[in-house]
């Protein structure tokens, strides 16, 4: 698989998991003009975001084009342990999707 | 030449395998991503549109946010409730172009306390609405922005 967006750090505290999650992208909103040709930047942003912990879903945004660059997300959420796995799958408004997992330090 | 050929066939078979996943995979894995609200140029058709109602103000929403930003590109925003059985949480922006900024799913199990960052136009009213128990509860908040600016 081609190297991930997604930049996850999960970290168990007691008995819930803290979670930040940053995705490397543009989010291009589809207003911005491209100042040499004048042309409309076409839009090419992040719809979608799901994070799954053993086969449950913990977190889901559904996302429009006034989330900034690069999207920020943190959120803490019961269970979890030091070594799990977390699964992310992300739509970009193009359709383009993919799945990525981090580990819980 | 035969050789050239047949890579070429290949390749063309595998992309179209590629177009096929990527536009059939996220209808099917998903929670549906509503056109209508993220596309609703004010605010209440886009409340009604995602969530089917209007919400009323409670002091169980907490939005944090702050009181300037300096960079309309990059707003903190933090959501939080103490409210029983959140299910959603959104967060919008009343004097943006399409004022829904996100929809966040809070299944049980997960804090209602969420922090991501926002893009915001111009100075506008930051509004949080809480899905809880099937009812909608919402805080709001003025935010400054001063574009381009130098420190507020």
């Amino acid at each position: 698989m081609a190297k991930g967006i997604l930049k996850v750090k999960a970290k168990a505290a007691g008995d819930k998991t803290k979670v930040k999650l940053m995705a490397k992208h543009i989010m291009e909103t589809g207003l911005r003009t491209d100042k040499k040709t004048g042309e409309k930047i076409p839009e090419m942003y992040l719809k979608e975001l799901k994070v799954m912990h053993g086969g449950k879903e913990v977190f889901a945004a559904n996302m429009g084009t006034a989330v900034s660059k690069n999207p920020y997300f943190a959120f803490n959420f019961a269970g979890g342990a030091k070594g799990d796995e977390l699964t992310m799958t992300w739509v970009e408004s193009t359709g383009k999707t993919a799945t990525e997992t981090a580990k819980i330090k | 030449m035969s050789m050239n050929r047949r890579s070429v066939v290949k390749a063309i078979a595998a992309g179209g395998a590629l177009v096929g996943a990527s536009v059939l995979m996220p209808r099917i894995a998903l929670a549906a991503w509503s056109e209508k609200a993220f596309s609703a140029e004010d605010q209440a058709t886009a409340m009604n549109e995602l969530l089917g109602g209007s919400p009323e103000a409670s002091a169980e929403v907490t939005l944090k946010a702050p009181d300037i930003a300096e960079n309309g590109a990059v707003v903190p925003v933090t959501v939080r409730s103490t409210l029983a059985n959140v299910e959603s949480m959104s967060i919008f922006v009343e004097n943006n172009p399409t004022p829904l900024v996100v929809e966040f799913m809070v299944p049980a199990g997960t804090e209602a306390d969420v922090a991501t960052r926002l893009r915001m136009g111009k100075t506008s009213n930051v509004t949080a609405v809480v899905k809880a128990d099937g009812k909608l509860y919402s805080a709001s908040k003025e935010v400054k922005v001063t574009i381009g600016g130098c420190g507020g």
